[in-house]
């Protein structure tokens, strides 16, 4: 009896381990700030529920039977060894549960997949090892940008302390305003780069000499740090993304006072 | 069982070989070779655990501490090809060497100077591949994928990486012939296919992947090097090519390959559970079309390795149920070993405690793999940390744990000795400490956001990367304990019952003595 209680014991506060897991956000995916990453979002939360079910279904069985039927205990070892019914049971059971787990997904596929009319519309390039910025539709539309990390070399050297953005920071952040569908078109000058915004639950790859394309719509203001995705060389952990939402009154200011300045930008890209 | 072969003692007529090093120069005996394979691959596991190691230290602590970024990716390159080709493949091919034929009943391999030949093969490949540290430029740095075009721009460490893999995948697809042939026409009378024990099956069938995925991969090395250094474009856009078409080929091989590398895990995990529960497997027939089946999935699934490429709705829905089908035989092979062990009689000697290990961390392993199949979760954890941990549950819990439980299962029957089962069960405990410490955080930090490949991370990730560094130091010391188990036992270990595991059932422990002469079923067994 007393492994018994031990064991539930051990069952439970494992349990409230796993689902403290899944609550605390540290230990999850970033909140969610757009329709696509809520769904991911939640998604994920019931897939590792069910996971959590089966886990405990399969194991509970397997460790009944480490426990009870040993060698050590005088168990006599039984002689079955095939069962059709329970055997197409346990292929049919798992075939329903991946539906329920695809019926939600195979949605979510189909709206991230629709970058159709957008309100504005930015290309980004990914270079070796920065990204470069183009708004080509929309208000905003001529702005055109490079972005770098401004995190200081002496600090990744350690000869000065790390601040709270270390590595996920940049001189210029890319800015759009809230509740707008933005279209990303993503290519890249020389590797393949990946352009990634978790909490806007995006992430495309920049192919060089190819055109992709992604969409979000944030949910509210704010500022969403990404990283590059994709190995793409030597400082490819040093070309963060950093998205700043803006309300549309304070986005219509940042368009204007980027003004002459982005036309210059924009003629130092054709002359590179 | 009392049935060992009459020829225990005088077996002495062609028993005489060369000794010293020409012995295993120019051996043909599968024994020697199987021997040469696992003495191989674990010099390279601890080449590539030590470049591991490495990573792990540079990953102790945010900022740049050990390794500069370039010779970091380095790490990561020659980590992951040594880890896949040099350590986990040829592990497996010197276990079909061993024991295919003692299972079957076959006095050896099918083409025995072709399987000389496969082994030293490999030692060239290895050397080519670890000595491109030294070259100009350093080893290829591109990631263990080596994804052009960034693979396009490194220097002769590419080149020799590619003829290394190049040569490696000769001597796969020469094993393989071996094996395949040796297996379909060498059993003894009476052992039809359904009748063979599960490790010949899952190898028989392996063999096939990798029979038809080598080539491909020899093919998307050959074209790389073209592009190379002979002006074509073939994953060039400015020349008329597509970087993306590298990902197609590259993964038409590369994911038959992670099953290449987890069958004869279930092969071998489906021979020690019975034993240790005295009690015959569970649907054998059941397992046998589920290894079929996985095997012939694994080859409509590739591109849920690029759900972030870009590619059509219906090309990532396709991916994705044909992706989510291989839990149903998977989960299949589960049930059936815990069908196995229901009412069995168990014991739990090292092996055992190795496959149960295997079960358990596998089953993680394939959850997160369900996890990582559906596109919109994929979108958010592909190239982070959740990938590593998930392939790292398959891989390392997967593949490794079986190969340590087949080593402790047959080193009686190879060396007629037992290893000291204290320290064996101290390899299992720590080892399964060591790995969830190193690799449960992981899943964490891909979900918050560390992307995978990167020398250097933002404070947030800080504390689980310095606790999976812990852990990585401390599995990498238990490995260790292994080698030293290993040695003790073939030095000086205690001398071997004839059955030093009363359940098993297999020809190797019912028809020979222990240790299997050198030259075993000169004269073949009937199998009822």
């Amino acid at each position: 009896m007393r492994s018994k209680s031990a064991v539930t014991l051990a069952g439970v506060s494992a349990l409230a381990l796993y689902s403290s897991m899944a609550l605390g956000s540290k230990y999850n995916l970033p909140e969610p700030q757009s329709v696509i990453a809520k769904d991911i979002y939640d998604q994920h939360i019931i897939l590792m529920w069910i996971c959590l079910v089966i886990f405990i279904g399969v194991f509970g069985v397997m460790f009944y039977s480490v426990l009870k039927h040993r060698k050590s205990l005088g168990y006599k070892a039984a002689n079955f060894h095939h069962s059709t019914a329970v055997e197409i049971i346990w292929t049919v059971i798992p075939c329903l549960i991946l539906v329920v787990m695809a019926w939600p997904a195979t949605k979510t596929v189909i709206a991230m997949k629709d970058t159709s009319s957008p309100d504005m519309t930015i290309k980004a390039t990914g270079y070796q090892w920065m990204w470069g910025y183009d708004y080509l539709q929309g208000e905003g539309e001529g702005i055109s940008f490079f972005s770098k990390l401004s995190t200081t070399r002496a600090q990744i050297e350690n000869k000065a302390p790390k601040g709270e953005n270390y590595l996920l920071e940049v001189d210029n952040r890319v800015v759009v305003p809230v509740g707008k569908k933005v279209r990303i078109i993503l290519t890249a000058n020389d590797v393949l780069h990946a352009w990634w915004v978790p909490a806007l639950g995006i992430k495309q790859d920049a192919i060089p000499g190819f055109i992709r394309d992604t969409w979000f719509k944030a949910d509210k203001p704010g500022i969403y740090r990404g990283q590059c995705a994709e190995l793409c060389g030597k400082d490819h952990g040093f070309m963060p993304i950093v998205v700043e939402v803006l309300e549309a009154a304070e986005y219509t200011k940042w368009v204007a006072a980027q003004g002459t300045s982005a036309v210059k930008t924009s003629m130092h890209v054709e002359n590179k | 069982m009392a049935a060992v072969h009459g020829d225990a003692h005088g077996h002495g007529h062609d028993d005489h070989h060369p000794s010293g090093i020409m012995r295993w120069i120019t051996t043909t005996n599968h024994k020697d070779i199987g021997t040469m394979y696992l003495w191989f691959s674990f010099a390279m596991f601890l080449t590539g655990g030590t470049l591991a190691l490495g990573i792990r230290a540079e990953l102790f602590q945010p900022g740049i501490q050990i390794l500069q970024p370039e010779l970091f990716n380095q790490f990561t390159t020659l980590h992951g090809l040594i880890m896949v080709f040099g350590a986990i493949m040829p592990a497996f091919v010197g276990f079909a060497n061993w024991q295919v034929p003692l299972m079957i009943g076959a006095p050896d391999m099918a083409f025995a100077r072709m399987n000389n030949w496969s082994f030293w093969l490999l030692p060239v490949a290895a050397t080519l591949l670890v000595s491109s540290f030294f070259v100009p430029g350093g080893a290829a740095a591109g990631g263990w994928t080596f994804y052009p075009p960034l693979s396009t721009q490194g220097g002769l460490g590419v080149d020799l990486m590619i003829f290394s893999v190049h040569i490696l995948g000769a001597s796969s697809i020469m094993g393989s012939i071996n094996i395949i042939t040796t297996i379909l026409n060498m059993r003894a009378p009476g052992m039809t296919l359904m009748k063979m024990p599960m490790f010949v099956w899952t190898w028989l069938i392996t063999a096939y992947l990798l029979v038809l995925v080598m080539p491909v991969l020899a093919g998307v090395v050959t074209m790389l090097l073209t592009d190379r250094h002979f002006g074509t474009s073939f994953f060039n856009a400015a020349g008329g090519g597509d970087p993306v078409m590298f990902q197609h080929i590259f993964w038409f091989f590369g994911h038959p390959e992670v099953y290449i590398m987890i069958l004869p895990s279930f092969g071998i995990v489906s021979e020690v559970i019975p034993t240790f529960s005295r009690k015959p497997l569970f649907g054998y027939s059941s397992m046998v079309y589920a290894t079929a089946s996985i095997a012939i999935l694994s080859c409509v699934v590739w591109a849920h390795h690029m759900f972030t490429a870009g590619m059509p709705t219906v090309g990532q829905l396709f991916f994705m149920y044909a992706t989510m089908l291989i839990a149903v035989p998977t989960g299949v092979k589960v049930f059936n070993w815990t069908a196995t062990m229901w009412q069995g009689s168990m014991s739990f000697e090292t092996p055992m405690l190795f496959s149960i290990g295997f079960i358990f961390l596998f089953v993680i392993g394939g959850f997160s793999g369900v996890i990582c199949a559906i596109v919109p979760i994929d979108i958010q954890v592909q190239d982070t940390y959740y990938v590593i941990a998930h392939f790292h549950y398959v891989l390392v819990s997967g593949s490794l744990f079986a190969l340590f439980a087949g080593a402790y299962y047959w080193i009686p029957k190879w060396t007629g000795r037992m290893y000291n089962e204290t320290l064996g069960k101290w390899h299992f405990w720590l080892s399964m400490f060591f790995f969830n410490l190193t690799f449960f955080v992981q899943h964490f930090l891909g979900l918050a956001g560390m992307p995978r490949r990167i020398p250097d991370y933002n404070l947030q990730f800080a504390d689980f990367n310095m606790v999976s560094s812990i852990g990585a130091f401390g599995f990498g010391l238990t490995q260790l304990l292994f080698l030293y188990v290993m040695i003790n036992c073939i030095r000086s270990g205690e001398k071997a019952a004839q059955m030093p595991w009363d359940g098993a059932t297999t020809l190797e422990w019912t028809h020979l003595p222990t240790p299997a002469p050198y030259h075993s079923f000169e004269k073949p067994p009937v199998v009822k």
